[in-house]
């Protein structure tokens, strides 16, 4: 019983290319490149979990955030207030006027700690409200919203609204916030200096096993009875809803799971690349964030994976030597998605390359039986 | 915060912050004007809304140029034969947006936003490429500057009026075309039946073509007329697209008297908001109570009551 129901859990295809994955993220790129190169690319995986929610959100519940980045801000700005607080020794900032505070709330004329910086002293409450903080913000949003049956193009409109303030909002409170520039200058993680090369070996395996492990949620997710009732949902709301399911509730949670994912990405950006700002949360990152998922192909979360990769990587090479190419490249790369390839890479995977897969690997089966 | 002003410097305070308020919607309200036809009435997310604005706001710059090099004694005018070329120019490039890629998504609006977007970015690459990333500003002719002192504490910018009188004649314009002419009801009779209406031989797809066109052609004028009040650079179009949506949004999308109310309360809320707080603050404010209003109401101030 239990054999069959994980059996229908991990189809063949599913369990090939996890592992396929998983040799890649753990074994060939740490081979293949030195560690500024991996840094990076953990940096690129980090975009990965915000892709991975959503193509759960929006690929199977038919749910696009446009603010996704919004998520990813927070569990960013928790670590980074963390680390900036452990940063912020009395013997390392003496020379402020009140030492002990971060560096920016001195420069703002700050004197004491503002109180929603206190609780990130402690490490368990900061790993606490990255999972959390991110959970309630999305009820919120996806109660207000789901409840009162707003959904499609006005919940994009309106998630990308709340970007755009949460930008404002924090470069506008810089004494607060760090402002423009962001947390910047973080150095260690309860006593552990994060910015050495073996530090960042450790940060990439970790980063690499949590979203191993965010992906095997997001298939238990997507194989259970609540992934095919997300389907259902965006396929036709008012069937679903008069079967007797309560539709809100069901899109509420997935907003909430996407909105945890990202956040742990987040998290995992500022121990990997050391500073956290708000060029990460507005409508533009949060944009791109879609397209990670789009270019991937949005109803699969490895494809997701391999699409942040993929656009990311493509990015860094081109803005480094074609500065002027890279808007073009990208622009036609939505344009391109959606109207030539809707369904990603995964997409493309599946026509050309799987059925030759499938082929050899009915033969190797095969063989095996009949020995 | 009332507390250290006389009732007599509160009240020029909010005749000048009320005045630059009407400045402010007036600006807010043309960047809808457009947009509440192409997303309020069609239904299009047209994410380049913003690059459209710019483009006629680099024609004007243009037709700018172009006057005070070869016809300086027509420089007093340029401003209007401007405006009808920025119309025409943006008019032209959303008919051919809308035949290269909108048609071909109409029952995916999720997916029009996404190409949108990416035609939003190739817009501003093209346009750091032709006109280099540096803001670009017009001359305004001598009798467009200057202001008007009303009393001794109260000036009123002579280009503040002029926007506003130009969004008060487009505004207008727009609502007779719709209500009146041939062709404007043929396109409000595709956004509500599309299948009756190309049953009773309205061709639907040029319709379509034209109405999209027509709110490209509206961001254009917007984009000309914003040249008045401020500089373009290629990524000045992003700034104004949360802005835009919002308006439209909290208007009721498909009502063009909401676009109105709306554009007026954001405008207004913001300009008087802003005297008090910081500017940053100001316009988190505005939008949260707009995004709260929404939550609780989101079909927006109006609604028009039609069976779906």
């Amino acid at each position: 019983m239990l054999q069959s129901k994980f059996k229908s859990l991990t189809p063949r295809n599913d369990v090939l290319s996890f592992i396929v994955l998983a040799i890649v993220l753990m074994v060939l790129l740490p081979i293949l490149f030195d560690i500024f190169r991996l840094n990076l690319i953990g940096k690129y995986l980090t975009f990965a979990f915000v892709a991975i929610g959503l193509v759960l959100s929006w690929g199977l519940g038919g749910i696009l955030s446009l603010g996704q980045g919004v998520f990813f801000g927070i569990g960013g700005y928790a670590m980074a207030m963390f680390l900036k607080l452990e940063a912020s020794t009395p013997e390392n900032t003496a020379i402020q006027s009140t030492p002990g505070i971060p560096d920016f709330m001195d420069w703002n004329q700050l004197t004491a700690l503002p109180w929603f910086w206190e609780p990130f002293h402690s490490f368990t409450f900061t790993v606490v409200a990255i999972i959390v903080v991110p959970a309630i913000f999305a009820y919120i949003i996806g109660a207000a919203m789901f409840k009162r049956r707003v959904g499609g193009v006005y919940f994009a409109i309106i998630t990308q609204a709340i970007a755009a303030i949460m930008t404002i909002l924090i470069i506008g409170q810089q004494g607060y916030t760090g402002g423009v520039n962001g947390i910047t200058d973080l150095r260690t993680l309860l006593g552990w200096d994060i910015r050495t090369d073996s530090a960042k070996y450790v940060l990439y395996f970790v980063n690499a096993f949590l979203l191993l492990a965010v992906l095997v949620v997001a298939q238990y997710i997507r194989k259970s009875k609540l992934g095919r009732l997300l389907v259902a949902m965006r396929d036709s709301e008012d069937r679903v809803r008069f079967s007797g399911y309560d539709v809100s509730n069901f899109k509420i949670f997935i907003f909430c799971i996407a909105g945890i994912f990202s956040s742990i990405g987040g998290a995992m950006f500022t121990l990997q690349v050391g500073f956290m700002s708000p060029s990460l949360i507005g409508i533009v990152p949060s944009i791109e964030m879609v397209i990670f998922a789009a270019v991937g192909g949005n109803l699969s979360i490895i494809g997701a994976v391999y699409g942040a990769l993929l656009v990311n990587w493509a990015k860094t090479i081109l803005s480094e030597s074609y500065p002027e190419i890279w808007l073009f490249a990208m622009g036609a790369l939505f344009i391109a998605v959606v109207m030539a390839f809707p369904k990603g890479l995964a997409g493309l995977y599946e026509t050309y390359i799987q059925p030759k897969v499938d082929k050899q690997l009915d033969k190797w089966f095969k063989k095996e039986k009949a020995e | 915060m009332f507390a250290d002003y006389t009732w007599a410097e509160l009240g020029s305070i909010f005749a000048m912050q009320g005045f630059s308020g009407l400045i402010l919607f007036s600006v807010l309200l043309l960047m809808a004007l457009g947009l509440a036809i192409i997303f309020g009435q069609m239904g299009v997310i047209n994410m380049a809304h913003g690059e459209f604005m710019i483009l006629g706001a680099y024609i004007t710059y243009l037709t700018s140029n172009f006057f005070s090099t070869f016809l300086p004694e027509l420089f007093g005018i340029y401003f209007f034969i401007a405006i009808i070329f920025a119309f025409i120019g943006t008019f032209l490039l959303g008919a051919f947006v809308e035949w290269s890629l909108i048609r071909h998504l109409y029952k995916r609006p999720l997916d029009t936003l996404l190409a949108t977007w990416g035609l939003s970015l190739i817009l501003q690459q093209l346009y750091r490429t032709i006109f280099g990333t540096r803001e670009v500003g017009v001359s305004l002719p001598d009798w467009m500057m200057g202001s008007y002192s009303l009393t001794d504490a109260i000036e009123i910018p002579i280009n503040g009026m002029i926007v506003m009188g130009i969004t008060l004649f487009i505004t207008v314009g727009v609502y007779l075309f719709l209500q009146k002419s041939r062709k404007g009801k043929q396109s409000r009779a595709v956004v509500q039946n599309r299948a009756m209406a190309g049953a009773v031989g309205i061709n639907t797809a040029s319709v379509d073509r034209f109405t999209f066109a027509l709110g490209c052609g509206i961001a254009g004028i917007a984009g000309a007329t914003f040249t008045m009040i401020g500089s373009t650079g290629p990524t000045s179009g992003q700034l104004y697209i949360v802005d835009t949506f919002l308006v439209v949004v909290f208007g009721g999308a498909a009502s063009l008297l909401g676009t109105v109310a709306s554009a007026f309360s954001i405008g207004q809320a913001q300009s008087i908001l802003e005297f008090f707080l910081s500017g940053s603050m100001a316009k988190v404010l505005t939008l949260l109570v707009v995004i709260v209003i929404l939550m609780l109401r989101p079909q927006g101030l109006f609604s028009l009551k039609v069976r779906r």
